[in-house]
């Protein structure tokens, strides 16, 4: 083949690699640009605040909302403990024998799992088995047996458990073996080690990762089609505790979400059409929460970083 | 009362290896070397590099274990007891060996936590008992005066002489009885590594000191006892001015006049 | 106190010569430091090797968990799905003989669970998924390794701090987000461009399902060519090379095991994907090899039928093993990508 041939091959194919990259970038801006396009007009104050009315054709999604950053607390509070703990006994104290490449294993298994098996796993084991297992055993009605965000949030949390354990491994790596040395020459034990000088290094790798997997959690949506989530529930997931009136989450009770109300809505409500403004809306809001997360986390580890200069 | 070398004082035995051979894994790092430290003496250990210096000395503490899979054949006598017995409380014999690391490895806190690091490990926590800990450390390693109003800066902030003065200083807070030193001074310019030279000097007086070097001017003057290592065997070991001044072995007298190393 | 006058005393310089050996030794009344250390020690030592140990226990708890739940998972799956086997002639997972139109006895492929008698085939929810999964497949390798060669190769630094965030970025958008534009905006795009009979389909599916896997064929592919040594595309320019012949044919090459394996992850995230093919396919169980038809795919099935269903039941246990089979699927080709990075990672540490 000629060199001019050559030269030619050269430029164009690296041309069809730039332009596949802005192709992809330019889907990216397309989905952006439309749904702030026919969302923004549906925003404001009282869309954010007010329940939805009127068979959703009018009102606002507060209860969305609020159940999303709900269901997104309490799956952070079940999978942190878990996650921290599995990272920092695969780096401190076992990672390299026997079980150590059993735990990697699983949660390689783990992050590969299609989100509607961890939905089907969250129906047949939390809702039915644990909760109604717990019903028996304490002679209870059906209580815990019964779809409730308690049971979506530990399904959530199993699905970002990975997310969790990588990143947390990620950042007590980062802390170098040489502070170690320091902490154990001095005569300390391991726990002191971990305690004292890795986890406080780590802190900021453990919050980015924690961020990271709220904004995953608060997109997902098959693992809480049916182990939680409502479409219409105008009344808050809040119990009252009587006498003292301190509201508190009521983690037994249903919710409604964000997500699972833009497929609803897009898919099942009885008028599409006029319903569609307030699903750009509430794509909008989906859409902004996500990239707020995403956007702090990375600017979390940015802070972090220069801090411990 | 003097020894038959000359120097004042009875030498009495701090540490004592017999016979050590180390492994990490299937490598061979240490062959067969018998040594002894003295008490209250500075003894040097010199070689090229890779012979097995820090793994001598990181064999007293046994800190190589955290990292690799050891094995270890013959024994090391602290105060005539084997650290390698199975009743040793590791704890308690990482509080009596200190250790000072090649790089200075402070910890990311406040100069004042670094230095009350050690003894906050075991359970001390009255206030006024740490500030003089933490005052007496620094001020036995030459560092209370440069940074007794900075205590609670960060540690990072400080320059290399510094941190590694300050990392001496964490050592002392704990009280050990012996100081092992990998290379103090390796990374440090020569202003801070003869300032850290005239605080091993003082030091000395106090603790049973062992000091790896790969520079031999500097174990020349600073050490009372020398040994040589190569290939993880002891070649030749004696008083300071002896292994300089007349070698026994030929290939000791080739290392320190430059012609390998 | 006589404390404090011999620290400063030996703070005034590095060479202090007025103490001699034991009295330059920090004592607190009758004992030195060290002595405070032990005994303070000995009164919480036996504390701590207890704390000490049940924390290693709850640590331990805490990895283990991981182990626990996927297996957990599968046994649910399975045990619900083998319950299957009992309930419904293994043959219907296959297809059933029902009468035609003509009353002609044919044995058809359905997934019909409702009705008299449910029809439980399987055929046209894997026809479904592979008709989504593999189109959406090739079009994100095409586009994700053409990004990640760009990232890695073509870009220069600053273009890259834009184009690679940007890229993850889009695989942080919800699945639920893009299924809903699909629904909305491309299907109807794609019916008016090619006249489909069906507005939604497979076709718009694999699109949908590709915009989320280019980002991680695209970025796995991006750092199995950056891991390639630099010394491989010196010795390529060095023969004279254009830049486009050294990485088609010298860098790709050396990284195309983390490449391939990044092809069969995204599948593997293809065939799982729920949200945008329950949106965008129409969830027509129809056996058929026509891109542009309605389909069903496993995952919409059970995410559609899951809620209405009673517990116990043919319909339910089918559904899960349905998503026994997924599951199956998926784990395998999560497998084969694992043991393809695990090879190349020991090849590159040689």
């Amino acid at each position: 083949m000629s060199i001019g041939k050559r030269k030619i091959f050269n430029t164009f194919f690296q041309g069809v690699c730039r332009g596949m990259a802005f192709l992809v970038i330019a889907a990216l801006i397309g989905i952006l640009v439309k749904v702030v396009a026919n969302g923004a007009g549906v925003i404001n104050p009282g869309f954010l605040w007010k329940a939805p009315t009127a068979g959703m054709t009018e009102g606002g999604i507060f209860p969305a909302i609020f159940g999303t950053v709900c269901i997104t607390l309490l799956m952070i509070i079940l999978a942190i403990p878990v996650g921290v703990s599995a990272a920092i006994y695969l780096t401190e104290y076992a990672g390299k024998n026997f079980f150590g490449r059993i735990i990697r294993a699983s949660i390689n298994n783990l992050a590969g799992v299609p989100s509607i098996v961890f939905g089907l796993f969250g129906v047949g084991f939390f809702v039915l088995f644990v909760g109604r297992g717990i019903d028996r055993i304490f002679g209870l009605p059906l209580l815990f047996g019964q779809p409730a965000m308690i049971w979506a949030a530990a399904t959530l949390a199993l699905l970002v458990l990975p997310v969790i354990i990588v990143s947390t491994e990620e950042a007590l790596n980062s802390v170098p073996v040489s502070l170690r040395e320091a902490a154990f020459a001095l005569g300390a034990t391991k726990w002191q080690v971990v305690r004292n000088v890795v986890l406080p290094q780590a802190r900021s790798g453990i919050l980015t990762g924690a961020i990271l997997s709220i904004s995953r959690g608060a997109g997902e949506t098959a693992p809480i089609l049916f182990t939680g989530c409502a479409y219409f529930l105008p009344r808050l997931p809040v119990y009252t505790i009587p006498y003292a009136h301190i509201p508190v989450i009521n983690p037994l009770d249903q919710f409604m979400e964000l997500s699972y109300h833009i497929f609803i809505m897009a898919t099942q409500s009885t008028d599409a059409a006029a319903t569609r403004p307030i699903q750009y809306g509430t794509t909008l809001v989906l859409i902004a929460l996500t990239f707020l997360l995403n956007l702090s986390a990375i600017i979390f580890r940015i802070y972090f970083r220069k801090r411990s200069r | 009362m003097k020894t038959e070398h000359g120097m004042q004082g009875q030498k009495k035995t701090k540490v004592k290896i017999e016979g050590l051979s180390f492994y990490y894994g299937k490598y061979k790092a240490i062959n067969d070397v018998s040594m002894e430290f003295y008490e209250c003496k500075v003894t040097a250990i010199i070689g090229p590099s890779g012979c097995g210096k820090s793994t001598l000395i990181k064999s007293i503490n046994r800190i190589s274990e955290i990292t690799c899979d050891v094995q270890v054949e013959g024994r090391v006598l602290l105060d005539n007891k084997n650290v390698y017995d199975r009743d040793i409380d590791l704890v308690d014999l990482r509080r009596r060996v200190g250790m000072v690391f090649q790089r200075p490895n402070p910890f990311p806190k406040s100069i004042y936590d670094n230095v009350a690091f050690g003894p906050r490990l075991y359970g001390v926590n009255n206030k006024k008992r740490l500030d003089e800990i933490v005052e007496y450390s620094l001020a036995k390693s030459a560092l209370w005066n440069e940074v007794k109003d900075r205590l609670n800066q960060s540690a990072i902030g400080l320059s290399g002489g510094q941190q590694q003065r300050l990392c001496i200083a964490r050592a002392l807070a704990v009280d050990p009885e012996v100081l092992l030193m990998d290379e103090p001074c390796s990374a440090l310019d020569p202003t801070a590594t003869a300032r850290i030279e005239e605080l091993i000097e003082d030091l000395k007086k106090y603790y049973t000191i062992a000091i790896v070097t790969h520079n031999m001017q500097q174990a020349a003057r600073i050490s009372d006892y020398t040994g040589f290592l190569l290939n993880g065997q002891l070649i030749e070991y004696s008083i300071t001015t002896e292994i300089f001044t007349n070698p026994d072995k030929k290939v000791t007298e080739d290392y320190i006049t430059g012609r390998f190393g | 106190m006589n404390n404090d006058l011999k620290s400063s005393n030996s703070g005034a310089s590095a060479t202090s010569s007025n103490v001699s050996s034991e009295s330059g030794l920090k004592r607190f009344g009758d004992k030195r430091i060290s002595d405070i250390l032990v005994e303070s020690r000995r009164a919480s030592v036996h504390r701590q090797r207890i704390q000490e140990f049940i924390i290693e226990k709850l640590l331990f708890a805490g990895g283990i968990a991981a182990i626990v739940f996927i297996a957990l998972i599968f046994i649910f799956l399975f045990k619900e799905g083998i319950r299957a086997f009992f309930l419904i002639k293994p043959i219907e997972f296959i297809g059933t003989y029902i009468l035609d139109f003509d009353d002609n006895r044919i044995f058809a492929c359905m997934w019909q669970p409702v009705g008299e008698s449910g029809k439980y085939s399987i055929i046209p929810l894997l026809i479904g998924s592979f008709l989504v999964a593999l189109p959406a497949t090739v079009i994100s390798t095409v586009l994700g390794v053409g990004c990640g060669i760009y990232l890695a190769e073509i870009a220069s630094i600053r273009i890259r701090d834009i184009v690679k965030p940007a890229i993850e970025l889009l695989a942080g958008i919800p699945t639920v987000v893009i299924g809903f534009l699909c629904l909305t905006i491309l299907a109807t795009f794609i019916q008016n461009v090619l006249h489909t009979t069906f507005r939604l389909n497979a076709f718009v599916g694999a699109i949908g399902v590709s915009l989320v896997i280019i980002p991680v064929i695209a970025s796995i592919t991006d750092d199995a060519l950056r891991a390639v040594p630099n010394e491989l595309r010196e010795a390529s320019y060095g023969l004279g090379a254009t830049k486009w012949e050294t990485i088609w044919k010298a860098v790709v090459p050396a990284g195309i095991s983390g490449v391939t394996a990044s092809i069969i992850l995204g599948m593997g995230r293809a065939l799982g994907e729920t949200m945008i093919v329950i949106m965008a396919t129409g969830n027509a169980a129809l056996v058929t090899g026509n891109i542009f038809s309605s389909v069903r795919t496993m995952t919409a099935t059970i995410a559609a039928e899951l809620g209405a269903v009673p517990q116990g039941g043919e319909q339910y246990c089918a559904l899960f093993l349905v998503g026994a089979i997924l599951f199956f699927i998926t784990f395998a080709l999560n497998l084969i990508a694992e043991i393809i990075i695990s090879r190349m990672r020991k090849k590159l540490r040689l």
